[in-house]
């Protein structure tokens, strides 16, 4: 597909950067000369110096022939009329960042009447996600497919769990069928296991399950870890706003510490009372202290400053029980990040581009059997993808015994008419199935290219 | 520095240059001529080599504009040394170095030969020296990048290294889809000449190997001759509309074919360019046209178009010996030497648009004197251009004279006239071929020292890839370190430590 995209920020330039990966023609436009340079030198794009909102700029960027256009810029009345320019330009799909609390609100009028396809908000989307994760506080990372009915959690295995030791097959036991243990994390290797791999102390375990299940399991592997009451964040941006509504909803006992006083009012005003806002420098020990840090099942670092969140974090998670989850804008060292006994960690601009990408991709998925979602697990090593089934191919009303797979690569999950299932081999694909395989080949784009 | 991308580079670019190799293979098994086998031995010998460095593909494929430089500069060298085997194998050209300096003035699309009697040579070997022109001319890399899946942003440095101009821009959005573009245009363009050709009586061998020394903007011809052989002023024409379309951007064309004729014909370069041509037609006509052609205006004419298009376009064709002209066409004609084609075009020179800038930049200048408050910036195609550009284009400039001048100085001990040391070096330097006197289109470049002719490569390689990924690979900067952790690596540093 033939894509502009407008605004070179950090959000645009991921996304310009893994949908060039995906075989999309990107074209980026910015005001800002070197931002464009900086893209356009890093990825296999091309860049236009410009106003987006100017018809002769979107022209340049070769807006006749788009088929999408997604406004990123950091301002949500210029993203909403570049989009309207370009609607009127040309029939292709508009993409808006909007950030204003009153424009999400209205995100039925501006859908139907403006006629923008979608409203992207980053700072909502990286709230819904820190809340999935304090809903399952055993679980490091929760990366959902189906349209949330199936989850792939990871989490780190703990030394005195009964499962150190075993291999799969007997550690699962009843579970089995139920729970699949689809990657392995060891020492920076991924493993895609089979029944008689063993489990180590510090494995990083990703496995897929339903959410009651996902319980047993994690009951069974020895976590004491309870649901989450309460719970501490730290800086008190919109993500908080966010985030402390929706967890104060479902009875949460939040409390937000934030440096500047004037945000604390606007938060004091605009959320539910229950909803504790203390004024004061979150990187404050006695204050964290005096505020109960010790007591807290939860703590959630979403400052703008990435060092600061990471310096909380592992403050918080060394010293105390609570279960903490990380924010990082910008920083790049992703790979130091995983090493860092930090928790949870989420990246807004991954999880905006991560929106936006299976948007895209649904739209190429009107034919054929290829990738709905994909998530990047455990540092970029392995993929997740989900597939909806289609059309016919080779790989499909086979049982699963009889199919010759690819190396390392796992069928995990079936979902068929709503139900959930963990496959087993007399089990079989079936055209209309949403499929979730996971894998550490990279560039898979159809479901046939399981097969070996 | 990415050692292991650079190798691998390199070797895909001698497995291209090994299937180039099979086209003269072709022309000699057709004519029957024994040196077939020759190339179709250096050509395997090319494909092993290339296959050995391309067999797996590195791990870390993360390239910067050094690596680009250095692979760039890399290969048009490989390729030189490697191309000129079969001339020298066969005997045609009994020296090595005569050998290369043939080959890197073909790859080049230079057009500066060492041959005293082109007719003599076989069929096959012509035609190798003219189709180097035809991949020199848009270039190895962008045919590699428009044949060989590479992925990411860095492959762009490959072709901003390669491609001729100041800041080189895509046409679409994939450098993969620009390249293959380009490489399209340029076919269809040398496929419409060689018809035309074929049109006017020209023989196929002559059509074929004229169209490539056109279409690489070089000028090696297969006559001693060159043009002039063909008395026919309709083959002439064509040669010269298309040594002067050849020299123009080749984004107008994608341009025009994309249906936006209005901005292709506003494009300041091309105007510029269409200025040059006429008034340097219009002075040498009148210049000559008394006492050269007897006051026949339409014969002045005609030479004098044909030379200008063959200059500015820096070709490199002739129908007439202009090193015999006044002084006044010499000297515009010396001058067009250095001005040469259109940025993005198949052409050398210091190009129309760096010239563009420069004016403006230093007229910029002038008028920052007279109000030292005024803001005045530099505007191309109604844009601005950034100051990084302009900075660019005034080193780029001054190098040129620098390495001019140096080369000048060496190849003038040789002791030749004046005229001829300097027109060599701007021949070659600026890749022409032709020079004046001794150089002129009736001359060669055979009688100049072993010295002389490494130098005038250095400058063939350096004007082609417009001079900085040639200085690069000969900087000591971008080595340090680097060949510092080479002899680290060495089997005996590590016993003695």
């Amino acid at each position: 597909m033939n894509i502009i995209i407008v605004g070179c920020g950090k959000v645009g330039a991921t996304l310009a950067e893994q949908l060039t990966n995906e075989g999309h023609d990107i074209t980026v436009i910015d005001t800002n000369e070197e931002a464009v340079h900086r893209v356009t030198s890093e990825c296999d794009v091309m860049g236009v110096v410009g106003n987006g909102v100017v018809h002769s700029v979107q022209k340049d960027a070769g807006i006749e022939y788009a088929d999408m256009f997604i406004a990123m810029t950091g301002s949500d009345e210029l993203n909403l009329l570049c989009c309207l320019i370009a609607k009127k330009a040309t029939q292709c799909k508009t993409i808006a960042r909007v950030r204003n609390p009153d424009f999400i609100s209205e995100r039925g009028f501006i859908k139907e009447k403006l006629g923008i396809n979608m409203l992207v908000n980053p700072e909502l989307e990286s709230a819904n996600e820190i809340a999935r994760l304090f809903s399952i506080p055993s679980a490091i990372e929760v990366d959902t497919f189906a349209r949330g009915r199936i989850d792939l959690m990871k989490t780190l295995l703990p030394a005195n769990s009964p499962f150190v030791g075993q291999p799969i097959r007997h550690a699962l036991g009843k579970l089995s069928g139920k729970v699949l243990i689809c990657a392995i994390e060891r020492g920076g290797d991924v493993i895609i296991p089979t029944g008689d791999d063993l489990l180590l102390a510090g494995d990083k375990i990703s496995f897929v399950a339903s959410r009651k299940e996902a319980g047993h399991f994690f009951k069974k592997a020895g976590f004491t870890k309870e649901h989450i009451k309460s719970i501490i964040i730290v800086g008190g941006g919109k993500i908080s706003f966010y985030l402390a509504r929706r967890l104060s909803d479902v009875g949460y006992r939040v409390k937000i510490i934030e440096k500047d006083k004037e945000h604390c009012e606007n938060l004091n005003q605009l959320l539910p009372d229950n909803v504790v806002i203390i004024h004061g420098d979150g990187s404050d020990q006695s204050l964290l202290l005096e505020e109960g840090i010790e007591s807290a099942d939860g703590f959630a670092s979403i400052t703008d400053i990435d060092e600061e969140n990471v310096m909380l974090s592992l403050y918080v998670k060394s010293n105390f029980k609570a279960k903490t989850v990380t924010k990082i804008n910008k920083m790049n060292f992703e790979g130091i990040i995983d090493r860092l006994e930090l928790g949870s960690v989420i990246y807004p601009k991954f999880i905006t581009a991560e929106m936006i990408l299976s948007y895209v991709r649904a739209l190429e998925n009107t034919t054929g059997s290829n990738v709905q979602t994909l998530y990047n697990i455990i540092g970029g090593k392995a993929q997740a993808l989900e597939f909806n089934i289609r059309s016919q191919s080779d790989a499909i009303g086979v049982e699963l015994m009889n199919l010759n797979l690819k190396k390392n690569v796992l069928l995990c999950c079936i979902s068929r008419h709503g139900k959930i299932l963990i496959p087993s081999g007399r089990d079989s694909v079936q055209i209309g199935d949403t499929v979730v395989i996971v894998t550490t080949n990279k560039g898979m784009n159809d479901f046939k290219d399981i097969l070996a | 520095m990415n050692y292991r991308m650079i190798l691998y580079l390199l070797g895909w670019i001698l497995n291209i240059q090994s299937v180039c190799l099979l086209l003269p293979v072709a022309v000699g098994i057709f004519y029957g001529e024994p040196q077939w086998k020759t190339f179709a031995l250096v050509a395997l010998a090319s494909l092993v080599c290339g296959i050995l460095l391309t067999l797996k593909k590195p791990k870390r494929s993360v390239f910067y504009m050094r690596e680009g430089f250095v692979t760039v500069a890399l290969s048009w060298l490989l390729m030189s040394l490697f191309g000129a085997v079969p001339f020298y194998l066969t005997k045609e050209i009994p020296h090595y170095l005569d050998a290369v300096f043939e080959m890197a003035s073909g790859y080049t699309t230079t057009g500066a030969s060492i041959l005293t009697n082109i007719e003599a040579m076989s069929q096959c070997a012509m035609f190798w020296r003219s189709f180097s022109h035809w991949i020199g001319g848009m270039g190895v890399l962008v045919f590699l990048i428009a044949i060989v899946p590479l992925t990411g942003g860095h492959v762009m440095s490959l072709m901003k290294a390669e491609s001729p101009g100041p800041s080189v821009e895509k046409l679409v959005p994939r450098v993969r889809q620009t390249a293959f573009i380009l490489y399209s245009i340029y076919f269809a363009m040398t496929l419409l000449e060689i018809m035309l050709l074929l049109a006017g009586g020209m023989p196929w061998f002559d059509a074929i190997t004229t169209a490539f020394g056109t279409a690489g903007t070089g000028g090696f011809s297969v006559r001693s001759l060159s043009i002039g052989y063909y008395n026919s002023h309709y083959l002439q024409g064509v040669v010269t509309v298309f040594m002067l379309l050849f020299g123009v951007n080749f984004s107008v064309y994608y341009l025009l074919l994309s249906n936006n004729i209005k901005k292709a014909l506003k494009s300041e370069e091309l105007r510029w360019y269409v200025c040059i041509v006429a008034f340097s037609i219009l002075c040498i006509t009148w210049n000559i046209h008394r006492d050269f052609y007897g006051g026949n205006v339409y014969e002045a004419a005609h030479n004098a178009s044909f030379t200008v298009a063959s200059v500015i376009s820096t070709t490199g064709f002739a129908i007439s010996d202009f090193s015999r002209w006044p002084t006044a066409s010499r000297f515009i004609l010396f001058v067009l030497m250095f001005i040469g084609a259109n940025a993005g075009s198949t052409g050398g020179g210091i190009k129309v648009s760096r010239i563009i800038l420069l004016v403006k930049s230093s007229l910029r200048e002038i008028a920052s004197i007279v109000h030292p408050r005024g803001v005045n910036v530099v505007k191309l195609d109604k844009k601005r251009v950034g100051e990084d550009v302009i900075k660019g284009t005034r080193s780029f400039f001054i190098l040129c004279i620098l390495i001019f001048v140096v080369s000048v100085f060496v190849v003038s001990f040789d002791g030749y006239d004046f005229a001829t040391s300097l027109s060599a070096v701007a021949a070659t330097l600026n890749n022409i071929g032709p020079g004046f006197e001794l150089v002129g289109p009736v001359g060669n470049y055979a009688m100049f020292s072993p010295l002389a002719k490494i130098v005038l490569i250095f400058d063939m390689l350096a004007g082609r890839l417009e001079l900085f990924p040639m200085l690069i690979l000969f900087s000591p900067y971008t080595w340090k370190g680097g060949l510092g952790a080479i002899k680290r690596r060495l089997p005996w540093k590590k016993e003695s430590m």
